[in-house]
C-alpha cells in the first residue's frame, strides 16, 4: 500500500554504523560493538554484551557448595583456579575452617602458574590482532610446559576443579617441583626474545604508544582493576591491598606505571610475568608437609549471614558475595567480576581514535567475555 | 638541525628493531628441531597420557569380572548437573536376606563436567579415571554408557 | 629444422622454431603461431608457479610458528594447493542481490590480465625474453598500476560498507607507493643509460648493481623491497585484507573461483615485484661476476642462467614472506606517513646522488 512505503530520512548525524562482532577474530569471544565512524575516525562506541550469558548465578542457588567450585571455573576461564580460590575461601571464612600450610603454599603457586598462563595467551592473542600472526605460535608453545605441570598433578590443562572447601582434591604429583623450575628456568630465557620480536618492534610501538590514556581518576571511576587499572597508575593489587593465603609473607612488588596508555597496559603485564617467576622461585622450595585437605562434613551448612572475600585474578579483582540462610545451598550468589568493569572504559577511551585501534585498545584491556556475561 | 638528526635516528632506529624481530623467525625458520606439532593418528602407539589424566569416568573391575560398586547412590547425589544415574534391584543374598544390588550405573559422558566429585566421594573408591581420550562418536547415544560390565557383581569383603 | 637446445642460451631454439614454422606457412600464420605458444607457455607457468607459490607459503610460514604445514595430502603435502583449487571451483558463486553485476564480474579479470601482461616482460634467461620494449622498465610499472582498477572495481561493486572501506584503503595506498617504486628503479636506469630489460641485465655482466652501485644502490634496493610488499598488500601492509579488522576487505564477496583470481593475482604480483627486483638490481640471470674476464666467472658461468634467476628470485621472495609473518600490521594513516614523509624524500635525494655519481663515474 502506497501510504506505507515511508521516506527513510537518516539521522541528523548521518553516523555511518559498523557492527564489530559478535562473530569477530578480534573480539576474545562473542561480544558486539556498534561503532559510529566518521571516515575513519571513532565517534562513538557501545557494547553490546550478554551473547554467552549462562545463568552461573541462578545454577549456584541449586547447587551444593563443593558442587559450585565446577561452574566458577568457567567463568574467566584462564584465570580457572583463582575462580575456585575464591569461592573456597569464602566458604572456608564463614565456617572459621583453618586450611594447613601446606594447602597455602600450593593453592598460591597454583595462582601464580596461572597468572603467568593466563598472561601468555593474552600476548600471543595480542599480537595476533595487530597482524604478527606468529607470535600466537610462540606463546601457545610455551604456555604448554604449564599446561603440562597441570595436567601431570591434576588431570586437566585450563580448568582445574581441584579447589574444594577445606583444601585440595588430591595431593601434588612428586615430579611437581622439578617441573616448575624447568619452567621458570626455560621462560626467563624465552621472555627476552618476546621483547625482541613485539615489544621493541617500530611498527608496534606506532600502533600503541600514546593510543588512549586512561587517567587515574577515570579507572577508579569505572572500577577498572588489575593490570589495566595498575597501568594507570591506580594501585588495585589485592595481594597487596587485602592478603589472603599466604601473600602477607611473601616478598613481591606491585608493577605500578603511570602512562595509562596502550603500551604501558601491555608492559605491566610483561613486568608482572616476570613477578610471577619470583614468587615462583621463593614459593617452590620451601613446600611444607602436611595434609593436603581438612576433614569436612559431608553436607556443609553455612551460618546465615553475608560473606565476602575478593582475590586477585589474571585480570583484575573478583568479588564473592554469599548470601547464606543456613541451608547447604546458598540463597543468592553474587560474582563482581573484573571484565565486566574493565569493558565499559572502552566508551571513554576509544572515540577520537581510529578504527584499528579500537582493535588494539580492547586487546590491551584483555577482555574475557564468558567473565562479562557468566 | 635536531629535527634532521632525530628524523635519521628514528629511521635508524626502527630498522634495527625490524632486523631483531626478522632475526627471531629467521632462527626458527632453518631449525626444524623446533617444531612442536605432532603427527598424530600415526604417532598413537608412542603417545603417553598422564597417569592422572581426566579422560572419563571408569569403573575398575578385576580378573573375577567384580568391581567395589554398592549401589550407595553418592555418587549421583554429588555429581553437580545429573550426569550419574544409578539403577539398582533387589536380590537375594546367600544368608536369604534381601539385599540391593547395582544394576545399572549410567554415566551420561555427553553432560560430564569433569569436576571429579563422584569419584572422591565414593565410599568405596569404586570410580576412577580413565586415560582414554578419544570420544568423538556420530550418534549422540554412544556416549551414555554403562559403567558395569555385564554379569560382574560386587568385590566379596564389601558384601 | 635443427633443434639447438642450449641451456645457455635460448635464442638459438627460438630462431629455429621461427624457421621451421616460416618454411611451413605464410609469415603472417607463422607469427600468430607462435603468438598462441606464447600465451600457452605463460597460461602454463603462471597457473603452475602459483600453485608452487601458495604451497611454498604455507610450508615458509608453518617453519617460522614451529609446526608442520601441509604434509597430508600428497608426499609432503604437495598436492595440497590443488585440493584447494578443486574445492574453490567447486563452491557456489553467490550472487549479490543489488551489486553492479556487470563490474562485480570484471574486477578479478581486470586484476589477472594485469599481472599477465606484466610477466610477458620479464626476461628469464639469454633469448628467453618475450617482450623485449626499448622502455621495458616503463611498461611494467605503467601495467601492474592497471590492478587497482581492479581493487577499487571490486570494492564498490560489492555493496557493502566492509568492501568499500577495504577498498579505498586499498586505492590510496597503492597509488601513493607506486611513487617510490617507480624512483627507485629510476637510480639504476640513471646507472645502467637504458630502460630495456635485456639492456640492464646486459650490463650487469661485470658485477650486479647492488654492488657496483654500492650505498645509493642498496638504498634504493631496501626502498623497492619496503615499498613493492606495499604494492601487492602483502605483509605488513595488509590492512585491505586484513582479516582481524574487517574481515577479508574488498574481496569479502566474492566466492569460488572469482576469489581464487585475487588470491592467485596476489601471489603472481609477488612473483612479478621479485623479479623486477631480481632483473634490475641483483642481476637478472646472469651470474656472479667480479670483473671481467677472471676464472671466478668462469665458474660461475657453469650453473644455467635460468637456475641463477628462479634460485635469486625465491631468495627475495623468501625475504617478503618474512615480512608478512614476522611484523604486525600498520594503520592506514601510518602507511601513508611512511610513504610520503620518509621514502620519498630519501628517494628523491638519493637520485640526486645517484645522477651526480654518474656525471663523475664514480661508481664501479
Amino acid at each position: 500500500m502506497q501510504e506505507e512505503v515511508k521516506n527513510i530520512i537518516l539521522g541528523e548525524d548521518e553516523d555511518y554504523i559498523i557492527n564489530v562482532g559478535p562473530q569477530h577474530p578480534s573480539t576474545h569471544g562473542v561480544l558486539r560493538f556498534e561503532v559510529s565512524l566518521q571516515g575513519e575516525t571513532i565517534k562513538k562506541v557501545v557494547p553490546h554484551c550478554g551473547y554467552i550469558h549462562r545463568g552461573i548465578e541462578k545454577m549456584c542457588e541449586r547447587d551444593t557448595y563443593p558442587q559450585i567450585i565446577h561452574l566458577t571455573d568457567r567463568m574467566d576461564y584462564l584465570s580457572a583456579h583463582i575462580n575456585n580460590e575464591a569461592v573456597c575461601l569464602c566458604v572456608e571464612k564463614a565456617l572459621e575452617v583453618e586450611v594447613p600450610e601446606h594447602v597455602t603454599y600450593i593453592r598460591a603457586m597454583l595462582d601464580e602458574l596461572t597468572r603467568i598462563a593466563s598472561h601468555q595467551l593474552w600476548w600471543c592473542a595480542m599480537g595476533m590482532d595487530m597482524g604478527a600472526l606468529t607470535t600466537f605460535f610462540y606463546g601457545l608453545r610455551d604456555r604448554e610446559q604449564i599446561l603440562d605441570i597441570f595436567e601431570e598433578s591434576f588431570g586437566t590443562r585450563l580448568i582445574q576443579s581441584v579447589n574444594t572447601p577445606g583444601g585440595l582434591m588430591n595431593d601434588i604429583h612428586p615430579g611437581f617441583q622439578k617441573r616448575v623450575k624447568e619452567f621458570i628456568k626455560y621462560f626467563r630465557k624465552k621472555l627476552p626474545e618476546y621483547d625482541q620480536l613485539l615489544t621493541g618492534n617500530v611498527i608496534f610501538r606506532e600502533r600503541t604508544e600514546g593510543i588512549a590514556p586512561m587517567s587515574r581518576e577515570d579507572a577508579i571511576q569505572f572500577g577498572v582493576t588489575g593490570p589495566s587499572g595498575r597501568a594507570s597508575g591506580f594501585s588495585c593489587d589485592i595481594r597487596k591491598v587485602d592478603p589472603y593465603g599466604i601473600y602477607p609473607k611473601i616478598h613481591f612488588s606491585e608493577m605500578l606505571r603511570t602512562e595509562g596508555d596502550t603500551l604501558s597496559r601491555y608492559k605491566v603485564r610483561i613486568d608482572e610475568m616476570y613477578e610471577s617467576m619470583n614468587i615462583l622461585e621463593q614459593l617452590v622450595d620451601n613446600i611444607p608437609e602436611g595434609n593436603f585437605a581438612v576433614r569436612m562434613k559431608a553436607v556443609l551448612r553455612l551460618p546465615a549471614g553475608e560473606f565476602y572475600q575478593r582475590v586477585e585474578t589474571a585480570r583484575g579483582e573478583l568479588g564473592v558475595f554469599i548470601v547464606s540462610d543456613g541451608n547447604k545451598t546458598p540463597y543468592r550468589m553474587k560474582f563482581r567480576s573484573p571484565n565486566f568493569s574493565n569493558l565499559f572504559v572502552i566508551t571513554k577511551l576509544a572515540p577520537g581514535y581510529k578504527i584499528a585501534d579500537l582493535i588494539a585498545i580492547s586487546g590491551s584491556l584483555d577482555l574475557v567475555i564468558p567473565d562479562i556475561d557468566r | 638541525m635536531k629535527a634532521v638528526i632525530d628524523y635519521f635516528k628514528d629511521i635508524f632506529f626502527g630498522l634495527k628493531s625490524l632486523w631483531a624481530g626478522m632475526r627471531i623467525t629467521g632462527r626458527y625458520f632453518v631449525s626444524p628441531r623446533s617444531i612442536v606439532t605432532q603427527k598424530y593418528p600415526e604417532n598413537r602407539d608412542q603417545l603417553q597420557m598422564f597417569e592422572r589424566y581426566k579422560g572419563e569416568v571408569i569403573m575398575p573391575h578385576d580378573d573375577n569380572n567384580q568391581h567395589r560398586c554398592t549401589g550407595c547412590g553418592i555418587c549421583q547425589l554429588n555429581c553437580p548437573n545429573g550426569s550419574i544415574e544409578i539403577v539398582t534391584r533387589k536380590e537375594l543374598s546367600p544368608e536369604g536376606k534381601e539385599v540391593r544390588v547395582i544394576d545399572q550405573h549410567i554415566y551420561h559422558l555427553d553432560m560430564c563436567t569433569f569436576c571429579g566429585l563422584c569419584v572422591k566421594t565414593c565410599p568405596s573408591n569404586a570410580l576412577i579415571f580413565g586415560l582414554d581420550f578419544e570420544h568423538a562418536v556420530f550418534d549422540r547415544s554412544k556416549l551414555i554408557k554403562i559403567l558395569n560390565k555385564p554379569g560382574s557383581s560386587l568385590k566379596k569383603e564389601l558384601k | 629444422m635443427i633443434m639447438s637446445f642450449n641451456i645457455y642460451d635460448f635464442s638459438g631454439l627460438t630462431r629455429s622454431i621461427d624457421n621451421g614454422l616460416r618454411e611451413i606457412m605464410s609469415p603472417g600464420w607463422a607469427i600468430f603461431i607462435e603468438l598462441a605458444i606464447i600465451g600457452l607457455v605463460f597460461l602454463i607457468f603462471y597457473a603452475l608457479l602459483g600453485l608452487f607459490l601458495v604451497y611454498a607459503e604455507r610450508k615458509v610460514c608453518a617453519l617460522i610458528q614451529n609446526r608442520l604445514g601441509p604434509n597430508r595430502v600428497g608426499p609432503a603435502g604437495i598436492l595440497q594447493t590443488i585440493a584447494d583449487l578443486i574445492k574453490l571451483l567447486m563452491k557456489e558463486l553467490i550472487p549479490l542481490k543489488n551489486a553492479d553485476k556487470l563490474l562485480f564480474n570484471i574486477a578479478p579479470f581486470i586484476v589477472i590480465i594485469a599481472s599477465f601482461m606484466a610477466i610477458a616482460a620479464i626476461p628469464f634467461a639469454r633469448g628467453l625474453h618475450a617482450i623485449d620494449f626499448n622502455i621495458g622498465i616503463f611498461y611494467v610499472i605503467a601495467v601492474s598500476s592497471l590492478g587497482v582498477v581492479g581493487i577499487l572495481l571490486a570494492g564498490w561493486s560489492s555493496n557493502s560498507k566492509y568492501s568499500l572501506i577495504g577498498a579505498m584503503r586499498s586505492g590510496a595506498q597503492i597509488i601513493s607507493y607506486e611513487l617510490s617504486v617507480g624512483l627507485s628503479l629510476l637510480t639504476i636506469i640513471v646507472f645502467a643509460g637504458t630502460m630495456q630489460l635485456s639492456g640492464i641485465v646486459e650490463s650487469q655482466a661485470n658485477g650486479w648493481w647492488i654492488f657496483k652501485g654500492h650505498i645509493p644502490a642498496v638504498v634504493a634496493f631496501i626502498i623497492f623491497l619496503i615499498a613493492s610488499t606495499a604494492e601487492t598488500n602483502r605483509g605488513p601492509f595488509d590492512l585491505a585484507e586484513a582479516e582481524s579488522e574487517l574481515t577479508a576487505g574488498f574481496h569479502t564477496e566474492y566466492s569460488g573461483i572469482r576469489f581464487a583470481f585475487f588470491f592467485l593475482a596476489e601471489f603472481m604480483n609477488m612473483f612479478i615485484v621479485a623479479s623486477m627486483a631480481v632483473t634490475v638490481f641483483l642481476g637478472g640471470w646472469m651470474p656472479l661476476h667480479f670483473g671481467t674476464d677472471n676464472a671466478f666467472n668462469h665458474i660461475m658461468d657453469f650453473i644455467p642462467p635460468l637456475v641463477w634467476f628462479f634460485g635469486k628470485t625465491f631468495v627475495v621472495i623468501y625475504l617478503i614472506m618474512l615480512f608478512k609473518w614476522t611484523f604486525p600490521r600498520l594503520r592506514i594513516d601510518q602507511l601513508l606517513t611512511l610513504e610520503w614523509k620518509y621514502l620519498l624524500p630519501v628517494n628523491l635525494v638519493n637520485i640526486l646522488v645517484v645522477a651526480f655519481l654518474t656525471l663523475m663515474e664514480w661508481h664501479f
